[in-house]
């Protein structure tokens, strides 16, 4: 029974995922036209008297899935294929150790698919790893210099930015003393202090390492559409092309969540409204938590949206630069720093 | 011009200040830019979207569409078939075949039998409204030209004629009589080469 309910879990869990990808393109859309004082989609659904151009993500999502899936004859097949796959079966994967809500032995659910990993931060990175594998795969098996090049500058900036990324991240788990993301959550929620006030620098560290590990701008080099014509998915279209795309957006939801988890609080609102303690139980309580949580994941990805439209790509050297001689060094002063106020404070 | 040339301007770059190396600062400000359009078109209303079929844009006076022949107060069509617009256009998009004028016209020798303006070919750029003597050949505000086939999109005299009957209301003809400077004002002759 227990593994029919999991599959349950998995299946609603995946499809909401889905539905949240498909919209978030939408907001992302509304957010590119209002920056550049457009107004955005505003016409599929208005004959059904839907607004706002709602139904525009249903219109985009039968057009991925009808239109033709071109093969081009110059491509390596196996890994031409295989590369949309990786890049979505990496991302969905990520999120298997995201709580997205209370966890634990005496909450009515556990919500999270795979509970009580203990190194739940360790397997998010993992996997997320495994993401630009897809990118370099579909640069080079595409047989096109554009498409390449966005594929090898995608493992560079991998290498460049896996360090800080993980570094960023130790100062709070120095702080909590487990690299379990329920622990995380507990902690700040017992002390009603978010990871942001007591890690400032590793958040600042680890976000900006998060846009270059989703690939958002302004680190979007694999993608450059300007001088790569697309980059690494330039030869690919129709539902191929959709599943990067969903790939990259599920990898957008991951890595806020794990923003909101590690340096938000998880839900905690400082105890400023009933049923966010990690003591309470029950389905009222459940529920506050996931709807918080929700929102506050909700308002990382705007923000990291609101950047897209107002910061320019880096150039590949600047992008470097920042890597290695700015982020990592801040990143092991942060660590450092935290380890020595840690054992000034806890003796 | 050697590199150390009085003349030679040295330019440098902006010295950027210890906030500015942090880049934090300034994605700050960039944000609020960004904040501030997004927040104009959503509470106040300030895209600049013309919402196409709904609403339609209107060109500048200046602006060069389709063409029209105007016609007099006669309703007679204005064209002397002189061909200057012909010999002025750069695209040859223009075909007219002129006649002798009817004897109830005493005002003119000529008037064009058939008048084809291919606007496929056409590249709008306005010299056979400043080529013609009369006035009679302007470029109007249309802008939405559509046709389904090639044959549709070249214009003929009724055609033409009928485009200057849908548009005389919202633009009047640019010149009731012909420019003041072109009566008597002094002009400079052109010295014959």
């Amino acid at each position: 029974m227990a593994a029919i309910g999991i599959l349950i879990k998995i299946f609603i869990v995946a499809n909401v995922l889905m539905g949240a990808v498909a919209y978030l393109i939408w907001v992302e859309r509304k957010i590119a036209a209002y920056a550049q004082d457009r107004i955005g989609p505003n016409r599929a659904g208005s004959e059904f008297g839907i607004p706002f151009g709602l139904l525009q993500p249903l219109a985009d999502g039968a057009k991925m899935l009808l239109k033709e899936g071109v093969l081009p004859a110059y491509v390596n097949k196996p890994l031409y294929l295989i590369a949309p796959v990786i890049a979505i079966i990496a991302a969905l994967l990520g999120f298997a150790v995201v709580p997205f809500g209370p966890v634990g032995p005496n909450q009515v659910m556990d919500f999270q698919i795979a509970p009580y990993v203990d190194i739940g931060i360790l397997w998010v990175f993992a996997v997320g790893s495994l993401a630009v594998y897809a990118v370099i795969l579909a640069g080079w098996s595409s047989n096109n210099k554009y498409s390449f090049i966005g594929g090898l500058r995608s493992s560079a900036q991998l290498i460049s930015y896996e360090i800080p990324l993980g570094l960023s991240i130790l100062g709070m788990v120095l702080i909590t003393g487990s690299l379990d993301l329920n622990a995380i959550i507990r902690w700040q929620n017992e002390h009603h202090v978010w990871g942001v006030f007591v890690s400032p620098l590793g958040f600042i560290i680890f976000l900006v390492s998060a846009f270059a590990e989703t690939n958002r701008l302004p680190f979007d080099l694999p993608e450059s559409e300007q001088e790569l014509v697309g980059g690494f998915h330039t030869e690919y279209s129709g539902m191929k092309f959709g599943m990067f795309f969903l790939g990259e957006y599920v990898h957008v939801i991951t890595v806020s969540a794990l923003t909101v988890i590690l340096f938000g609080g998880g839900w905690d609102l400082w105890g400023l409204l009933p049923y966010l303690n990690y003591k309470d139980v029950g389905w009222i309580a459940a529920i506050a938590k996931l709807s918080v949580f929700s929102v506050k994941v909700a308002a990382v990805i705007l923000f990291m949206m609101w950047i897209r439209w107002t910061l320019p790509r880096f150039r590949y050297d600047q992008l470097m630069d920042l890597a290695w001689k700015s982020l990592i060094p801040l990143a092991l002063l942060n660590l450092f720093a935290t380890a020595v106020v840690l054992q000034i404070v806890r003796g | 011009m050697r590199a150390d040339d009085p003349c030679l301007k040295q330019m440098k770059p902006p010295e950027l200040s210890l906030a500015d190396r942090f880049f934090l600062p300034q994605i700050a400000v960039g944000l609020g830019v960004t904040a501030r359009h997004i927040a104009g078109v959503m509470f106040r209303n300030k895209a600049i979207t013309v919402q196409y079929p709904d609403e339609k844009h209107v060109p500048s006076p200046v602006y060069r569409g389709v063409h029209r022949l105007n016609r007099d107060e006669k309703g007679r069509v204005k064209c002397v078939a002189c061909m200057l617009c012909a010999t002025a256009c750069p695209a040859h998009c223009i075909d007219i075949v002129g006649a002798t004028a009817p004897e109830t016209w005493p005002d003119r020798e000529k008037y064009p039998e058939s008048f084809v303006i291919d606007e496929l070919r056409c590249i709008y750029c306005g010299m056979c409204e400043e080529a013609c003597p009369v006035e009679a050949i302007e470029l109007t505000g249309l802008y939405d030209l559509t046709g389904l086939s090639r044959e549709q999109m070249i214009f003929d005299k009724a055609k033409l004629l009928s485009v200057f009957d849908a548009t005389s209301n919202q633009e009047p003809m640019k010149y009731g009589k012909p420019p003041e400077r072109a009566l008597g004002s002094p002009t400079t002759e052109l010295a014959p080469g």
